[in-house]
């Protein structure tokens, strides 16, 4: 069996504001494996980034607080951890790659000392060391002219330039674990492609597992070995990339993928959209939250949510009553519409 | 660079032009006459008006001035008389300047540091303190703090002289009144620029790196907070060294700053005109060196500029 290089458990986070407690993470478990490239999908709002902020106690601590869970990561429970001993960890042996190269990164910092900065915090070396470990991972990510460019500063560089200097950042101290929210939402098509090829290439040449955090089917298709979706701060659909992929079986899933947009296929129908809007986490409902939305929801989803059902295949499971036994007997196994041979 | 500076120089000495002509009608349009007087008799006083050319048409005394001015001569005051105009400024000018710097200096230092702390401490007690303070620096005029400061200090607990100019211990007091304004007004905007860069995600990234907070405001908060503070500085800097008149007059500081006011109820209008050209002057120096600071400090400013003198 794989090792766990991250097993969270249980993990509830609720956010006070003026309008009463969101309750942002409602019970989420997932883990990562050693090497391993996991992706958690869902839309905006869903709970995925504070997961992750979590994980690494970057939420701020004056409204936001953990309620209960577990998140081990090299065999300590990080959500119990001091500021100082989760500090020595964050960076170092688990760091970020944010969103927005243009708003993530220091203005008026050049972006060598940005980079050096991290391996410094983490290492007892000089300064002049800590600039060649720069110059190689910079080398590593084929970042063009590396010397010349570690003494700019950020906004002398190109979106994907910049977002290569993140993930320098966030891959000096050779991390075991690499989060990556949304690393390709503020870039360019082009260069989301160069960033999805390069996260690629560096799973191949390091040790890091990597956690993607998107929206996008599109790119989580192209990296990932494993996926969680994630709705209204549950994780509804978990399994293997293929299994995910081509044999889906969450009504959200099915809404996720026919959103993605593709060039083959020649429709005069609009782009897909899920309709209507996910539910407020104030007072989330007490059966499934997506039944609101779904059109194979049943008396049942609206009084209760069933815990995740194992299907099949090894590791694949779903939050959905289309998947239990009861209901497969009667019924057969719902499949998505017109997909059914995973195309 | 240079072309830049050089751009910033032209248009400095522009406005100092602007600034002497309009200051020179302006001061001529103030109904009077300096050498007007019930103890000298009237053909004295015609031959003091011939004498410094004041029976000549505006027009040509303001001709007269300005090719002065060119050759640097600054003239003549009309009331002290045998003294020059530079030879004033000359004399008064450094102790303004002397006290408005030391207050200047530390006052910055001190409502920069209560600024970071209010940020820090945002919505808790020691912000609510601090800013306090600040509130009442803007608050209480320098007339009601310099005597009370002097009768506690001076008179009753007889730390600190009550007046005098010359050493270090007789500046304290000037310096702390002159500059109470300066730290009020510095922690409220180091206060509020901080906030600002606090949210920025780029704070998350310095988080994220596992530095402490310390690190993180020293090393990301700070710098990108003084941008703004910095432009409010040049000017800042030309008011405190000018030399403030009722701080001067309560302390009896031998300043420049008793001469705005007197040289314009003497009518003294060499004086006047030589005070405000070289307030001008100095302004304009000042606000030019902010625009060379803000490029150190703001890499993006720094190009803008460059591209800007192109």
């Amino acid at each position: 069996m794989a090792e766990k290089i991250l097993d969270v458990k249980n993990l509830v986070v609720t956010f006070d504001t003026y309008q009463g407690s969101v309750q942002a993470v409602r019970d989420v478990s997932f883990h990562v494996n050693k090497r391993e490239t996991v992706g958690i999908v869902g839309e905006s709002g869903c709970g995925k980034s504070v997961t992750i902020r979590t994980v690494m106690g970057l939420n701020p601590k004056s409204n936001g607080s953990v309620k209960g869970g577990q998140a081990f990561f090299e065999g300590r429970d990080v959500l119990r951890l001091s500021e100082k001993e989760i500090r020595d960890i964050l960076g170092n042996r688990m760091s970020m790659i944010f969103q927005d190269p243009f708003t993530f990164l220091n203005p008026t910092m050049q972006v060598g000392k940005q980079i050096t900065e991290v391996y410094l915090r983490h290492h007892k070396v000089s300064r002049k060391e800590a600039e060649e470990k720069a110059l190689s991972i910079l080398r590593l990510i084929s970042l063009p002219n590396p010397e010349q460019n570690m003494k700019r500063y950020p906004h002398q560089l190109s979106g994907g330039m910049r977002q290569r200097v993140m993930i320098a950042m966030a891959l000096i101290c050779e991390p075991a674990v690499l989060f990556a929210d949304e690393p390709t939402t503020a870039l360019d098509v082009t260069i989301q492609a160069q960033i999805i090829d390069l996260m690629n290439s560096l799973k191949e040449k390091t040790d890091t597992s990597i956690v993607l955090i998107t929206h996008d089917m599109g790119v989580v298709a192209k990296m990932v070995d494993r996926l969680y979706v994630m709705y209204a701060g549950k994780i509804v659909e978990q399994g293997d990339a293929d299994a995910m992929f081509h044999r889906p079986r969450h009504p959200y899933t099915w809404g996720l993928l026919d959103s993605v947009p593709r060039l083959d296929e020649r429709t005069k129908e609009e782009l897909h959209s899920i309709p209507g809007m996910p539910p407020d986490l104030i007072a989330p409902p007490e059966g499934c939250p997506f039944a609101a939305r779904c059109r194979y929801a049943m008396k049942i989803c609206q009084r209760q949510m069933p815990d995740a059902i194992p299907l099949e295949e090894e590791g694949h499971a779903a939050a959905c009553w289309l998947c239990h036994p009861e209901y497969v007997k009667q019924y057969g196994v719902t499949r998505r519409e017109g997909k059914e041979n995973g195309q | 660079m240079g072309k830049y500076v050089l751009n910033k120089v032209l248009i400095a000495i522009a406005t100092i032009f602007v600034l002497a002509t309009a200051t020179f009608f302006l001061m001529k349009l103030i109904p009077g006459d300096p050498f007007a007087s019930l103890k000298t008799k009237a053909a004295v006083q015609e031959k003091q008006r011939e004498y410094y050319g004041l029976d000549q048409p505006v027009t040509v005394q303001y001709f007269r001035y300005m090719g002065n001015l060119l050759r640097g001569d600054l003239g003549w005051s009309l009331k002290k008389a045998g003294r020059s105009v530079v030879d004033i400024i000359r004399e008064a000018f450094p102790v303004s300047a002397v006290l408005g710097l030391t207050s200047l200096f530390f006052s910055v230092l001190i409502g920069l540091l209560f600024g970071i702390l209010c940020a820090q401490f945002r919505n808790r007690w020691p912000d609510y303190l601090l800013m306090l303070v600040a509130v009442l620096g803007i608050a209480l005029p320098s007339m009601v703090l310099g005597p009370l400061m002097r009768y506690f200090f001076g008179v009753q607990l007889k730390w600190l002289p009550v007046v005098g100019w010359g050493t270090v211990d007789k500046m304290i007091m000037p310096a702390i009144v002159l500059g109470l304004g300066t730290v009020a007004g510095e922690t409220r905007a180091m206060r509020a620029s901080m906030l600002g860069v606090m949210t920025q995600d780029y704070i998350t990234t310095a988080r994220a790196k596992g530095l402490n907070s310390a690190q993180v405001i020293l090393r990301h908060e700070v710098k990108n907070s003084l941008v703004p503070i910095v432009t409010g500085l040049g000017p800042g800097i030309a008011g405190i060294m000018m030399g403030s008149f009722v701080v001067e007059s309560m302390f009896l500081i031998p300043g420049l700053g008793r001469y705005f006011v007197d040289s314009i109820t003497n009518l003294d209008y060499p004086l006047i005109m030589g005070l405000t050209i070289f307030y001008g002057a100095f302004l304009v120096t000042m606000n030019l060196l902010v625009d060379v600071v803000y490029g150190l400090l703001d890499p993006r400013i720094r190009e803008s500029g460059k591209k800007g003198g192109k």
